[in-house]
This record gives structure tokens, sequence and C-alpha cells, in this order.
């Protein structure tokens, strides 16, 4: 197709232009608005009294009430204790975040590095269970636990064990390291560390390890993300009160505005679900940069 | 100088034990449980319905009626309680309305970073806003958005509606979290794939004067059809494993005519009561994920991992 090229053409392209950067910057506000309100509205619903009705788009002044309900007795009837839910979470979390990259890292680095026949198949197989949901071998996990009496009446149910171990076998987290490897991590390193006598498993540790850093801190984040905010399997295998994570005490909320709609103590509540989030939101947009590359990285290689 | 004289091979059996004596006790045994259960007819009576949150140090009997063959499948197919079937269908329709419209804004977004002419400024801070809902605690997102959206809510205040009381209002406030918890991730995903393409097809298009929505659908699309194809299948994988969102917007019961009973929720209901039911339920979840994940691996094979092989092979040439 021909097109008159001039003054005239060139300018028209111009303001088309200019109109299009118009439309995709106000598109663009559009979605920050959509993806930031969430919070906003939780920061100023923490801010809120016990009852709180309509919308409010500016902060009150019951923050302080709002600390001293959550962190007094009513609060851990109604609820369960504030501390020692961040005290679980944060204790599971960082436990599935160590195992998960540490043994994941070691799983790829089998097979990255050494040679064996079963290497293929191994690779295989992993990503193959990799594609397999956790949930679809639950019920068959849960009574299984429950079943282990040995460790007492309930099993191994309301521990913290199958919460924890599982995370050393990782099929996503060996994708992401086995492809980091291949991209970061040259054999030579390896070599060079056998020829001054360094062990496998001390070559590993010591200088395969900190070439990794970059893939642990994304894949640490990730592991101690879907750890803090797993509700599923808390819910699933914990019972006692003070075992209870922190998605188990929002759904203990939830529950308590069913059975009372006129609920109130919307304002702790919320504020509850400020702190909840928080560190996640704080150590993400510290490392965003990180993790939004990392994100590509982990899926299909564009 | 490749020659080795000691065989490390030993090594690499070693450091793999870990993960796979852990994945056998922990997912391959509950896995081989799960598909036993689903074949035999075992039922835990605890003499009322069971909550999900109740503790389970009742005395409870259980009915153990030995192989049943496919009887457990056809009942919850077909039978008097057909829960695959239903929360099927309440997945899928969930699903569906959080996927399409994050599907077409993150292809819009996507191609809008990614526009050579467009030249976005911040694209660094809008990728990093679409994408925090995404690491933000799904039950802390959802109990907010139930608040807002419960009656006398501030949304039932401004327009007095009660939409969390109607069926398709709570399929549509559920499918809204989804959107707004997945379009980022989506997003960043095309836009590596974009950023793929060779610039200077667009270049040339630009030159024979084709305008942006053709090159968006003669280039663009058929260029980023792979992962296009991965985001879609991923997708419906983890749309299968939907829990605590319609868990937390529609409480224990499901929502509005247990609209928001999905098939990860059945899971947690039977846990304690209809055992081999719900573990027939989770074979078939089982079968359907195996089917999209081999679709998934078939996509991934044509970038990663062969090429990760073919390297290697070259290298031992």
């Amino acid at each position: 197709m021909a097109r008159i090229e001039g003054v005239a053409g060139q300018t028209d392209d111009r303001t088309r232009l200019t109109i299009r950067r118009v439309i995709a910057y106000t598109v663009l506000i559009l979605f920050t608005v959509i993806s930031l309100l969430p919070f906003y509205l939780l920061i100023i619903n923490a801010t809120r009294g016990k009852v709180q009705t309509g919308l409010q788009l500016v902060p009150s002044g019951n923050l302080g009430v709002n600390f001293k309900y959550l962190l007094g007795d009513t609060f851990k009837e109604n609820y369960g204790n504030f501390f020692r839910s961040f005290f679980n979470s944060i204790i599971i979390s960082a436990s599935v975040t160590v195992l998960c990259v540490y043994f994941s890292a070691l799983t790829a680095y089998a097979i990255h590095v050494y040679d064996f026949r079963l290497k293929k198949a191994a690779h295989t197989f992993i990503l193959i269970v990799m594609m397999v949901p956790g949930q679809a071998s639950a019920i068959g996990f849960y009574r299984m636990l429950k079943g282990m009496t040995i460790f007492g009446n309930n099993g191994l149910l309301d521990s913290y064990i199958p919460l924890i171990i599982p995370a050393i076998a990782a099929p996503g987290v060996y994708f992401f390291m086995i492809q980091y490897m291949s991209s970061s991590l040259p054999l030579e390193i390896v070599e060079a560390a056998r020829i001054d006598g360094c062990g496998e498993f001390r070559t590993f540790n010591s200088i395969v390890l900190p070439v990794l850093k970059p893939a642990f801190a994304v894949q640490g984040i990730f592991c101690f993300v879907g750890a803090w905010n797993n509700l599923f399997m808390p819910q699933m295998l914990l019972d006692s009160p003070e075992k209870k994570t922190i998605p188990l005490i929002l759904q203990i909320m939830r529950a308590n505005i069913n059975s009372n709609p006129s609920a109130s103590d919307a304002g702790a509540m919320n504020l509850y679900m400020v702190l909840a989030i928080l560190p996640v939101i704080v150590v993400y947009l510290i490392l965003s940069k990180y993790i939004i590359r990392g994100i590509a990285l982990g899926a299909v290689k564009g | 100088m490749k020659r080795k004289s000691i065989s490390y091979a030993k090594w690499g059996y070693i450091f793999l034990i870990p993960f796979f004596v852990v994945y056998v006790i922990f997912s391959l045994v509950p896995l081989v449980q799960t598909f036993y259960y689903s074949f035999i007819d075992y039922t835990v009576s605890q003499g009322q319905a069971q909550s999900v949150r109740q503790a389970t140090d009742v005395a409870s009997n259980v009915i153990d009626n030995g192989f049943c063959g496919l009887a457990n499948y056809k009942e919850v197919i077909v039978g008097d309680t057909p829960i695959f079937l239903s929360s099927l269908k309440n997945t899928m329709i969930l699903w569906i309305i959080g996927f399409i419209p994050q599907i077409a804004v993150s292809l819009l977004l996507a191609v809008w970073f990614t526009d050579i002419r467009l030249k976005l400024k911040a694209t660094g801070f809008f990728k990093t806003v679409i994408y925090l809902p995404n690491v933000i605690m799904a039950s802390a997102f959802s109990l907010l958005f139930y608040n807002i959206f419960t009656r006398s809510g501030p949304f039932d205040s401004l327009f007095n509606m009660q939409i969390l009381e109607t069926a398709s209002g709570s399929r549509v406030v559920v499918g809204l979290i989804n959107f707004i918890m997945w379009y980022g991730n989506t997003t960043i995903l095309l836009m590596a794939s974009i950023m793929g393409i060779d610039t200077s097809l667009y270049e040339s298009a630009q030159i024979d004067g084709a305008n942006p929505t053709q090159t968006f659908w003669s280039i663009t699309i058929p260029l980023i059809k792979p992962i296009f194809a991965y985001v879609v299948v991923t997708s419906m994988i983890g749309g299968l494993q939907m829990y605590d969102v319609p868990y937390l917007v529609g409480g224990t019961g499901g929502g509005p005519k247990t609209v928001l009973l999905t098939l990860v929720f059945q899971i947690q209901k039977g846990k304690n009561s209809n055992v081999s039911l719900v573990a027939a339920l989770s074979v078939l979840i089982f079968i359907v994920s195996a089917i999209l994940g081999f679709i998934t691996l078939k996509i991934m094979k044509d970038d990663s991992v062969k090429t990760r092989y073919g390297k290697k092979k070259k290298k031992k040439a």
C-alpha cells in the first residue's frame, strides 16, 4: 500500500501516536488504582472503629485502640493469639524456605553436574510430577498422617512436620534452579575445585551455593510467600488453637462474621490483615526488580 | 582432558536421595493411597455432619466395605452426590470469569509495554504495582473483598445491592479477585515472550505501513502462541486448585446455592467423612491435571528443556 508521505502525513502520525500514548497512560493509571485500592482501603479500615458501615477514604483515629484490642484477651478468645499466630507462620515459612531452596539446588546440581545413567529419567520424572497438584493426593496424605498412630493418638496430624518436610521435594523450584544453573554455573568451577582437592559435598556448599545467590533470593521469596499465604494444608492438618497460622486466624474471623453479621471487631480484623501482608509487601518492594525478572525465568523461555 | 579417572556418578545419586525419599514418602505414597481409597467403600461417620474446621478427636466409626470397583467414580459423576461434576462446573465457571478479562487486559498491557514506538515511561513502576496483588495473602485479600461486598458493607451502602447473596454476584466477586491477583503475572509472562520477538519484524511492518492492530494480529499473536498456550494451560491447572478465595468469600457453606464449592473445597470438606468419594474426586482431579500438565510439557519441550540437552550433546561430541 502506497502512503503519501509529507509534512501533513507526519503530523497526522504524530498526533495518532500521542493519542495512543494518552490512552495507554490512562488505562495504566486506572489499573494502578485498581491494584492499589484494596491495600489503601485495608489500611484505612485498620484505622476505623469497631463497626464499619459504608465507604471511607480518609483515615480515622482508632489505630491505637485497634492495636490494644488486637493484643488483648478478647481478641485471643475470639480468634487466637496474635503473637503466637505470627510466630507460627514465621517458623513454618522460614523452615520451608530454607529446606526448599537448599534441597532444590542440591537436586538440580546433581542433575546438572554429574553424569549417570538415570540422569535424564530423573529429570523427566521431576518435570512430570511438577504438573501434579499437591491437592490431588491431599486426601491420601491426610489419611496417611492420621494413621501414623506411633506418633500419638492423631498420628502426625496437628504437627508442623508434614507442613515443613515436604518442601525438600519442590519440583517447580528444581526446574528454576536447573535453568539458572545451565545459564550461570560453568562446570569449570566444579572441576577447578576438584583439582584443588575439594570434596563433592563441600564444593556444593562452599563454592556453588554462593554462585546461586541470586536464584536463592528469587525462589526464596516465592517459597516464603507461598508458605506464608498457604491456607489449604494448614487448615487440613492443624487443629490446636495455639498452632494456628495467620491464614487460619483469618478463616476463623470469616466464620465469626458469618455467625455474627453485625461484626463488631472490624477495626482490629483489618489491622490484623494489614500486619499479615505488610512483611511480604516490604520485602517485595525491596526486591521487586529481581522478582519480576524471576517470574518469566521460571516459565517457558521467551 | 575430559576423561575422568574417577567416576563421580555415585555423587549424582547421593545428591538425589533427599528429593526422592521425601517425594516418595510425602507425595507418592499419599497418591497411591488416594487411588486405593477411591476403589474401596470407606466412610467415616461422625454421627453428624462435619464442619470443615471442627476438631477431629470425636469418636468416629469407620465403615469399610472393601473393594467396590468404580462405584465411587460413578457416584461422584452421575450418582446422588455428583460432587465431582457439580464442583468441576463451579470451578470452571469461576476460572473463566477470572481468566477472560485477565488474558485480554494482560495482552493489551504487554503489547503496550513492549511497543517500540509508544516508548512508555515508568514501566518498571507499573509492572511492580500490577504484580503486587499476586504476593498478597489470598485469604486477606478475599476477606477484604468480602467486607466490601457484604450486606451493609461499602458497596451495599453505595449501590444498595447485596451481591454476595446472589449466585452470579458471588461468582463475579471471586472472578474479580482472581483477576486482580493474576493479571500482573500474566502480563509479565506475555511481555517476556513478546520481547523475544525480533524487533526488525516490527520495523519492517511499520515501513510497509501496517497499523498497530495489524502488527498485533499478524506478528505478535502468531509468534507468542507457545507462551500463550502455556499461560492458558498453567492457569487452568492453577484454577483446578482454587480454594482460598472462594472459601473466604463464600464461607464454609460455599456461598449462595453452593456455587463457590470448588473441587479442592470438597476434599477439605470430606476428609473426615466421605473419604472414598473424595478420593475418587481427587483421582479425577489428578487425571485432568495430568492431561493439562502433559500439554504444558509438550509446549515447554519446544524451548528450554530440549535446547539444554541439545547443547549438552554437542559438548560431548
